[in-house]
């Protein structure tokens, strides 16, 4: 079972509910596994103590240039729609940080001046506590290709294991990538227009990569009817509601985690995951 | 022209809360949304929409089948596996154009592709720029930059000498087209773990930009002991600590009502971002 972790937008609460998911969900299972996929800000890690096991590099091909071999044609210039590549007089720029690693100049270059060499973009780190298994993506600073991160992380998983996927917000590339080929996907979002607004636009995007949704509200304050309003129309259950209190914020900038600041969250997370497992299988 | 931008490293600090609040107390101001892909400010501006323009992000291809003889090179090149079946993925399209240039028998074409729309409105407190990035586009950044241009346009054609920029969160690509050439980023941040985290790294991409840097701490007595490491980092960075909004209800009420706190009546929520408001235009010199 693979679940991811969406809210349209930071700061909802979405690496609260996927840390207590997962430390929820050890209790009975032999393992679990937690992906943080916020790669441009992992900090899942944060609130978990975690051994770190192993780390790998992801990397993407950008081209090289061999001086030798370039007769300055300007094909590969012309060719980058990125603008990655310029010629200068006599020699040849390269923009590693626009480039796009699509292939298309080495491929098209006339004289075999271009190859791909690595760069190295970002790095994918385990780490294990106990029946806890943590996966961080993290990019590298002034890199902007997140969905190879993404991609590597999601590549390390042991597809037998209860997958727990931490998204990064929004809803554009980086989040598809996240969340696309997940069996379910929870949405937290809270009580409020702006809430609402992402909410809605991450459901939109869930349709396009046809994955089933839920939603979590989080902060969640009696008498507001706003998301219960816009589920009930699109159709979408309510999983789990967390109140807006002043002591689970508190707990939560300390870093730690919900489930472990007060225990009786826990139960609540099982039951979550019955839920999802049963829209699931419905 | 000064321009102000607002970032955050991360989303949900609270960014959007303080900018509409800005908008609020600067009489004179362009005010500018640059977080294309979750726009939110119109929420709290509600403004009124003058005109709309289509923005075209890049290109996607597209196979003519009739030509197409079935060779199969575009889906084996392609290196984000945008071509399957003969069929091409637009979500996963980056338009590249290997496929066009590759294609024997000249079955591809690269066509614009819209992936959405920049805005020109008036809002009680000035006019407003502002876009909406269609569902899984990318190119942001181009997005972003479109809206700036515009926004330093109307700030000349009126003679305005101020420009307030709500950024994107993170520190991708348009949180770089939002700063490139702005005067001064404040950056917001909460007393929390990842807050610090979060600051440190924003900061260093401020830098990169020569552009003046201040923080300001949201919801600072969350967390006594992570309030006191942001502001030892922020002056070990050598940048100024120059807000500080207490958590409070008045702030949470703005946000589910949709309305700047600073339309709440008296209430300390207001009177912090009034603070802030007056050291940041002294700093800006406006
Ligand atoms: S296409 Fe090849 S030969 Fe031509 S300018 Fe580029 S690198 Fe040089
Ligand atoms: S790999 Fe593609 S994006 Fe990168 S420089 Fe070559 S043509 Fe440009």
């Amino acid at each position: 079972m693979k679940i991811s972790v969406a809210s349209g937008k930071g700061g909802t609460g979405k690496t609260l509910v996927a840390t207590s998911l997962a430390l929820s969900l050890i209790k009975n299972n032999p393992s679990v596994q937690l992906l943080d996929c916020d790669v441009e800000e992992p900090n899942v890690h944060l609130f978990l103590d975690q051994e770190p096991i192993n780390e790998t590099t992801v990397s993407l091909p950008i081209p090289k240039i061999n001086e030798d071999l370039c007769q300055h044609c300007g094909k590969c210039t012309e060719i980058c729609r990125f603008n990655a590549i310029t010629l200068l007089k006599d020699t040849i720029l390269i923009f590693p940080d626009v480039c796009h690693s699509c292939s298309a100049c080495w491929h098209f270059c006339p004289t075999g001046a271009l190859e791909p060499s690595p760069r190295e973009v970002g790095t994918v780190q385990i780490s294990q506590s106990g029946k806890l298994k943590l996966i961080t993506g993290r990019l590298n600073l002034g890199v902007h290709a997140s969905p190879p991160v993404i991609k590597a992380v999601r590549g390390a998983i042991d597809t037998d294991t209860v997958t727990i996927i931490d998204g990064p917000p929004g809803s554009s590339c980086p989040v598809m990538a996240a969340v696309e080929e997940t069996d379910y996907c929870i949405l937290v979002t809270e009580p409020t227009p702006f809430g609402l607004n992402d909410l809605s636009l991450a459901v939109e995007m869930l349709k396009v990569l046809n994955v089933p949704c839920g939603v979590i509200i989080n902060r969640d304050v009696p008498g507001n009817h706003l998301i219960d309003d816009y589920c009930q129309e699109k159709g979408l259950p309510i999983l789990l509601r967390i109140p807006l209190d002043t002591e689970i914020a508190r707990a939560y900038a300390k870093g730690i985690p919900l489930v472990k600041s007060s225990p009786v969250w826990t139960e609540k997370f099982i039951d979550l995951y019955q839920q999802v497992t049963q829209e699931v299988t419905k | 022209m000064k321009e102000l931008t607002v970032i955050s490293g991360k989303g949900g600090t609270g960014k959007t809360s303080i900018l509409g609040s800005f908008a609020t107390l600067s009489n004179k101001a362009v005010i500018c949304d640059c977080d294309v892909d979750a726009a939110n400010l119109h929420l709290l501006l509600k403004p009124d929409v003058q005109e709309t323009h289509s923005f075209i992000g890049g290109v996607k291809a597209n196979i003519n089948l009739e030509l197409c003889s079935k060779c199969g090179s575009c889906e084996e090149l392609c290196r984000f596996s945008a071509i399957k079946e003969r069929q091409v993925n637009p979500y996963a399209c980056e338009g590249c154009g290997l496929c066009y240039g590759i294609c024997p028998s000249g079955a591809i074409t690269l066509n614009d592709h819209q992936s959405g729309h920049w805005y020109v409105s008036e809002t009680q407190w000035g006019p407003m720029v502002h876009a909406k990035l269609g569902i899984a586009e990318g190119n942001s950044g181009l997005l972003v930059s479109a809206v700036r241009k515009r926004a330093r346009e109307i700030a000349t054609e009126r003679d305005i000498p101020l420009i307030i920029s709500d950024g994107p969160p993170g520190i991708g690509c348009p949180v770089i087209s939002s700063l490139a050439g702005t005067d001064m980023a404040l950056i917001v941040t909460e007393p929390t773990r990842s807050g610090l985290h979060d600051m440190e790294r924003i900061i260093q991409v401020a830098a990169t930009f020569g552009c003046q840097a201040a923080v300001c701490i949201n919801k600072y007595d969350l967390d006594t002991e992570n309030c006191f490491s942001i502001e030892a980092a922020a002056s070990k960075l050598d940048v100024p600590v120059i807000g500080k909004i207490p958590y409070n209800q008045t702030l949470s009420q703005s946000l589910l009502q949709g309305t700047p706190v600073t339309l709440l009546g008296q209430n300390e929520g207001a009177s912090a971002i009034t603070k802030l408001w007056q050291q940041v235009t002294g700093l800006l010199g406006v």
